[in-house]
């Protein structure tokens, strides 16, 4: 019972990592139409911009985390403006290879700048862990963990409640019409692509001090996007969300109770049975569109 | 256009010729080919080896090279990963003709490599992995200064008395080298009278490993053996001290970088246990005393950090096991190297290398029998632990 409720703890934390990191792959494939392989490099971009703000510039812990969502979200928009929008006509597949190409030069150039070898970012938290009877868990994944929360929660509203939400909604239905309403799409475009890189940017700044910092590290944090994308549906943002806890608690009991040489296998075993049965995703309403 | 292309050419040469080879003794230099994960989840051991091969280079060299020419190290990153290991190792003997190879730290990457080695017969000497199958499978090409985890396991045996272990859980990497720990240190344990408790693997990239260590925070063990790299090893400490585990903890591999763990995992790594091949805090302690403060001195002077040290001496002593065979040999040609390593002698960081037969008759590969120790982490310090003073 108490290893059931340390595995339950640790799902949910793992999942809500999860979570945050899949809604901004969401938010750009839902809204542009483009899929975003170089996630990941904004994540690693987020990770070393919190590490580059703490020991280069010697920011507060607190201050550093968004300063580097902002250089995320920023270097987000720059792709968006250089890369995408002289593609906007172009197929999926055309912007595709394209962000294919932007990861590979992302992770490359990040091994240039930082060197291979690993860093870790000090936190002011301390590190003995809070207890609750059996379970444990440290300070500094529960601080994540709220942050999490708020920043999807923020998303959300922002998509769902704002003026700006309601342009970025309005230009992806409907680019001509939205243009005719007045909305700059072309500004929206970039906004848009910029939130969802500034997204993984912040999951970067938040999980790089829980774990470590090498120049590789974007690759599994964009796998474990894509599963959550697909697993909650392509461009659902509720389905990303609740997508990453499941996941995240899937392989935390697998590991836990079948194998633990075979955890990622869990997680996919879940996507292909969920392909299998609801090949549109856990939350999709009905077929997209256009 | 025209002028871009022009342009693009000067450049171009201009590249080819800031990395062509500057020889100093007459003849071009003798080429050693060098795989190491110098990118991916492991790299930051790869680096260090590789910085410790260029110390055995440029001291060969400050020595007048080998076979009157120059060494030059030509080094292929196999990014983690065992695909790149085979490639590189492709690369290295097809199109620069490298008469000697030194590889590919990780046992799956030096497995992966290990079939080329045999198709085009270049040998390899293999200084860091730990997995049996690699001296076992009957590959004549393998010359191996590490050792393997059976090895690290007697050298462990004499102390098993003192640790007191009565169960132990494992963690491991989900490869070749952790599997084999696994199992090796596993018969240890059944050859004392003690016995084996939850075995866990993780995948190598693997960074939250909080499902393991509560199914083995709800076992009975009171020790656990880990084997994986530094960056791994970082992560499950932290993990552990977040789930208050508490256990007589013990890295097997040799790749712990004990100084970087006090750095990067801070308390966590309080009272851990580490097999190693070098000890750089006490370098007058190793089989060559003169040798190894010489290594930990020039490794200081290049601004390497002193982290690295553990790792960067497999380095040096792989290149210099290299230059010996090419020295033997008495020309660079692959089979002859071959030949030539079966009767080197030569004093690493580590301590002597010489090589024994090892795998199916009329195949063998070659183990050398290299020193193994132990340290704790005490006091945020490395110290031999008070059973290893007395020994």
């Amino acid at each position: 019972m108490d290893q059931l409720l340390q595995h339950l703890l640790n799902g949910l934390l793992l999942g809500s990592t999860y979570s945050l990191l899949g809604i901004g792959l969401t938010l750009v494939f839902g809204l542009m139409n483009v899929v975003n392989f170089a996630h990941g490099e904004f994540y690693t971009l987020g990770a070393y911009g919190a590490f580059a703000a703490l020991v280069a510039a010697s920011l507060n812990f607190f201050l550093a985390i968004p300063v580097a969502i902002l250089a995320g979200a920023l270097i987000g928009a720059a792709c968006e403006r250089l890369l995408l929008r002289p593609l906007r006509a172009a197929s999926i597949d055309t912007t595709m290879l394209v962000m294919i190409g932007l990861w590979i030069t992302l992770q490359n150039a990040e091994l240039l700048a930082w060197g291979g070898v690993a860093k870790s970012v000090p936190t002011p938290f301390p590190t003995e862990p809070v207890a609750w009877g059996p379970v444990s868990v440290s300070r500094l994944r529960i601080f994540v963990f709220v942050m999490s929360a708020l920043l999807i929660l923020g998303a959300h509203l922002v998509l769902t409640r704002t003026r700006l939400g309601r342009a970025m909604r309005a230009t992806f239905q409907d680019r001509e019409t939205a243009a005719l309403m007045g909305v700059s799409i072309e500004r929206i475009h970039t906004v848009t692509f910029a939130l969802g890189a500034g997204l993984a940017a912040a999951a970067g700044a938040l999980l790089g001090p829980v774990f470590l910092l090498y120049p590789s590290m974007g690759d599994l944090a964009a796998q474990k996007a894509f599963c959550v994308v697909i697993l909650g549906g392509l461009g659902n943002f509720v389905g990303a969300a609740v997508g990453g806890l499941l996941l995240g608690i899937a392989e935390e009991l697998g590991a836990g109770y079948v194998s633990s040489g075979y955890r990622d296998a869990v997680g996919f075993v879940i996507i292909v049975l969920m392909l299998l049965v609801r090949p549109s995703g856990l939350f999709a309403r009905a077929e997209r569109v256009g | 256009m025209r002028r871009a292309a022009i342009g693009l050419g000067v450049v171009v040469v201009m590249l080819l010729g800031a990395f062509a080879p500057a020889a100093w003794t007459q003849g071009d230099p003798i080429k050693i080919g060098v795989i190491q994960p110098l990118s991916g989840p492991v790299a930051a051991s790869g680096n260090y080896v590789r910085m410790g091969a260029e110390i055995g280079r440029d001291w060969v060299n400050a020595r007048g090279g080998v076979l009157g020419r120059q060494v030059q190290l030509l080094i292929e990153d196999n990014k983690s990963d065992p695909k790149e290991a085979a490639t590189a190792a492709e690369k290295l003997i097809v199109r620069d003709k490298v008469p000697v190879i030194v590889g590919a730290w990780g046992s799956s990457m030096t497995l992966a490599a290990m079939p080329k080695l045999e198709e085009y017969g270049v040998p390899m000497i293999v200084e860091t992995s730990s997995a049996a199958t690699i001296t076992k499978r009957g590959n004549p090409w393998i010359f191996r200064i590490s050792p393997p985890s059976e090895m690290e396991a007697v050298g462990l045996e004499k102390y098993m008395k003192d640790l007191g272990i009565k169960q132990a859980d494992f963690l491991a990497v989900n490869t070749d080298w952790g599997r084999g720990a696994a199992s090796a240190f596993g018969d240890l344990l059944k050859r004392s009278g003690a016995s084996v408790g939850a075995v866990e693997f993780m995948d190598q990239a693997a960074t939250d490993m909080n499902a393991q260590i509560t199914k083995v925070k709800a076992g009975g063990a009171d020790t656990l053996f880990l084997t994986t790299s530094v960056e791994q090893i970082t992560l499950v400490l932290k993990q552990a001290q977040e789930q208050r585990l508490s256990r007589k903890i013990i890295t097997t591999g040799g790749s712990s970088s004990p100084s970087q763990l006090i750095k990067q995992a801070g308390p966590a790594a309080e009272g851990t246990m580490h097999i190693l091949f070098f000890l750089p805090w006490f370098p007058e302690a190793m089989p060559d005393g003169k040798l190894a403060k010489a290594f930990v001195d020039e490794w200081a002077k290049r601004g390497h950090p002193f982290e690295g040290l553990t790792e960067g001496f497999r380095g040096h002593d792989g290149v210099i096991t290299a230059v010996e065979g090419l020295k033997v040999a008495g020309k660079p040609d692959p089979k002859a190297v071959r030949d030539a390593l079966w009767s080197v002698s030569v004093m690493g960081v580590n301590g002597p290398i010489k090589f024994e037969k090892d795998g199916p008759a009329g195949k063998e590969s070659g183990q050398s029998k290299p020193s193994i120790f132990i340290v704790q982490i005490k006091d945020g310090k490395i110290a031999l632990p008070a059973f290893a003073v007395k020994k």
